[in-house]
């Protein structure tokens, strides 16, 4: 057992770190405000190679590990949730699945340029009748001669707005049992009959870009199958497993945010002639975030070994993320208590972390999806 | 070019510092590459890419400051050397750090060696100008911008916010002030890069020195935080009276007339 971060490791925090101080934090209060993209920031985020951190040299990465991918999320979180998420979710669920399951040519194709942050990916799952229930997916692609044809609705896609191309869930058949079979298929977001509209209000994350897709007769080569055309629910499974990491990732790093906002506060704030870190009530308050924190973060970078070193973490994965994010809403709540009225006004930028972190609850499975998830491999 | 960037590990003085037995306490502090040392290594990988050559960063300390070394290397440095004065040297203050980075120097035959202008934790600004004197070649303090033309080198210096030009030439040291560039942040390729670069470990024998050629100079008698800044104060009433008031304060309270 070693606890310690190798040196890479701890270059890649500080390295982020100091990045997401200087390039992104003092930006974040206005982009929540006007729910911008800040894309000049992400374009030097892929000069640094952030983008490319799991993905071997050969595919335009940096040959990094999980646990540093992990770390990258965490500290960008920290300074604004909204790009932590479009960050995590470029790879996580953007890149990821065509280095798991691509072709070669697939990831010269599409992966090297996403590694190398020239170009953005999305992951389009969820519909408006299929979230929790993905097995629900009503999106269809029909085969005709070498070209599938794509009819569907998808939504709220993150990045998409900005992508090359979407990775699209839809059926494309029934198995011998009469059930759905679901595939994975590319989509460049510039083939005729793909609509992009990234017109949501949200109410946090709102830096990030969330988009509706409409897909009406889209033509795309059969080449553009991603994986085994029958193992698609199998594959998006496995890449939410590895979305789920960073996802919890981002969580601590909210939370790491909030906390270290309320613990400033409260050695500065005097009411009854004495700092209100001296009041026993706001000390465990802080006691308990600072503890939540830490085990989240063990519990992330468990998982993220375990899947750095191909051990099962399917059930490490739905723990790190289902504890990070309820305790990150948790630690996010107090923070804005222990500002008192001064944390319920934009100004202080502790309200944000709350608004930000409630999707980590939602996205990539809700919690409860989570429950389900961890109860399934627990043989019930 | 053969330039050497000389780089210290310090403390971020952004921390809160604690004193404990007469000593700043190092637990949990957090350890940075002295800032203005990072515009030394931005300022020597410019020069690298410009003019050719290599970049060696050299730093005397402990086995920690590896990590600092590695980050220049992940920066663009070519080659890292630590030299290790933990099991030999009790007492250190600029001459010993001096004495040292000379002896290592003296037979490397430098171009350039850049270096920053203080360390923010000791403050002295004595290193860089000392190894240039111990090495008998010109050096340059507090530099913002630093052009080369063959020999020929011109040099702006800030001196207290003015601006002094000064043309010399090679072999040269110079010492990096704000301003001079902007430091790039290691990039994750380079971050990887840097496990691979060459990093050479030195002792005090190495370079054929006792520990009694490099003692300190100087005795810290004392090491003591700054008395709590009290609130300021505002004199009111006529300007007349404001002055007489404050001649009279500055001997009986401040005491400093
Ligand atoms: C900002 C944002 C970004 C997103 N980005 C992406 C993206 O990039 N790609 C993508 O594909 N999707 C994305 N999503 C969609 C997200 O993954 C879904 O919102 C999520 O999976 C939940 O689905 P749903 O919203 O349809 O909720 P529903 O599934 O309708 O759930 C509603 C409630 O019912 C509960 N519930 C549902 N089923 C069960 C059950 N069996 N047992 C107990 N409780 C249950 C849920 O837990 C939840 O509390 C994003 C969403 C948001 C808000
Ligand atoms: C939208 C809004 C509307 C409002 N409207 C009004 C109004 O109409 N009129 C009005 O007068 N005020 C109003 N307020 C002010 C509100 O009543 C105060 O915000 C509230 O009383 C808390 O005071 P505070 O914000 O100064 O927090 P603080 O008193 O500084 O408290 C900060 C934190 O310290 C804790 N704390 C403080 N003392 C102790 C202690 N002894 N032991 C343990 N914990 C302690 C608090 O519980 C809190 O968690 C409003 C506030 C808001 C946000």
């Amino acid at each position: 057992m070693n606890f310690e971060l190798t040196k890479e490791q701890q270059m890649i925090k500080e390295m982020v770190r100091d990045f997401a101080e200087n390039e992104i934090k003092p930006y974040a209060a206005e982009w929540d405000r006007t729910a911008e993209f800040p894309i000049e920031t992400f374009k030097k985020m892929g000069e640094l190679g952030l983008f490319g951190i799991p993905f071997p040299e050969e595919y335009g990465g940096s040959g990094g590990d999980t646990i540093s991918y992990a770390i990258a999320v965490e500290e960008i979180g920290r300074a604004c949730g909204g790009v932590g998420l479009s960050y995590a979710a470029a790879v996580s669920l953007g890149a990821s699945p065509i280095y798991y399951f691509g072709t070669e040519e697939q990831k010269q194709k599409w992966l090297v340029p996403m590694a190398k942050g020239e170009t953005f990916g999305a992951f389009g799952l969820t519909e408006p009748n299929a979230g929790s229930d993905a097995g629900g997916t009503r999106t269809r692609a029909v085969l005709y001669g070498d070209e599938y044809v794509i009819n569907g609705e998808k939504c709220w896609i993150t990045n998409a707005g900005y992508a090359r191309q979407v990775i699209v869930t839809a059926v494309t058949g029934k198995d011998e049992k009469g059930k759905n079979i679901i595939s994975a298929i590319i989509v460049p977001t510039d083939t005729p009959g793909f609509t992009i509209n990234c017109n949501y209000d949200k109410m946090g994350v709102r830096a990030s870009n969330t988009c509706e897709l409409v897909l009406e007769d889209v033509r795309v080569p059969k080449e553009n199958l991603l994986g085994d055309p029958k193992k698609g629910f199998k594959q998006f499974l496995y890449t939410l497993d590895g979305g789920r990491i960073s996802i919890a990732a981002l969580s601590v790093g909210i939370a790491q945010a909030a906390f270290e906002k309320a613990l400033k506060y409260a050695k500065e704030r005097t009411q009854f002639g004495q700092s209100i870190s001296k009041f026993q009530a706001i000390q465990f308050k802080l006691a308990d975030m600072a503890m939540q924190i830490e085990l989240a973060r063990n519990m992330v970078y468990k998982a993220a070994w375990l899947k750095d070193n191909n051990k099962p973490f399917t059930k490490e994965a739905s723990f790190a993320k289902l504890f990070a994010s309820e305790m990150g809403f948790r630690v996010c709540n107090q923070a804005i208590q222990i500002h008192g009225g001064y944390g319920y006004m934009k100004e202080y930028e502790v309200e944000r972390h709350l608004r930000d972190i409630k999707l980590m609850e939602i996205g990539e499975g809700t919690s409860e999806v989570q429950r389900i998830v961890i109860a399934r491999q627990l043989g019930c | 070019m053969n330039i050497f960037v000389l780089m210290k590990r310090t403390f971020d003085t952004e921390e809160k510092i604690v004193i404990n037995n007469g000593a700043v306490s190092e637990d949990g502090a957090e350890f940075i590459i002295n800032p203005y040392d990072e515009y030394a290594i931005e300022e020597a990988i410019q020069v690298r890419d410009k003019h050719g050559g290599e970049i060696t960063v050299v730093t005397v300390g402990n086995e920690e400051a590896e990590k600092e070394l590695r980050t220049a290397l992940a920066m663009g440095c070519d080659k890292a050397v630590l030299i290790n004065i933990e099991d030999d040297v009790e007492e250190s203050d600029q001459y010993t750090t001096a004495k040292i980075l000379a002896e290592y120097l003296k037979d490397k035959n430098p171009d350039l060696i850049l270096a920053g202008n203080v360390a923010i934790d000791g403050g002295s600004g004595q290193v860089g100008p000392r190894v240039a004197e111990l090495l008998g070649i010109p050096y340059v303090t507090t530099i913002t911008k630093l052009d080369i033309d063959g020999s020929k080198v011109t040099v702006v210096r800030d001196v207290e916010g003015d601006e002094e030009i000064i043309e010399t030439s090679l072999p040269l040291l110079v010492t990096a002030q704000q301003g001079l560039n902007e430091p790039r942040y290691p990039s994750l390729p380079g971050i990887m890069k840097a496990k691979k670069k060459p990093l050479e470990e030195l002792e005090l024998d190495d370079l054929d020195l006792e520990e009694d050629d490099v003692e300190a100079k100087t005795k810290t008698i004392e090491i003591f935080l700054p008395p709590k800044k009290e609130a300021g104060k505002i004199l009111q009433g006529e300007l007349v009276d404001q002055v007489k008031e404050l001649v009279s304060l500055l001997h009986t309270e401040a005491k400093v007339v």
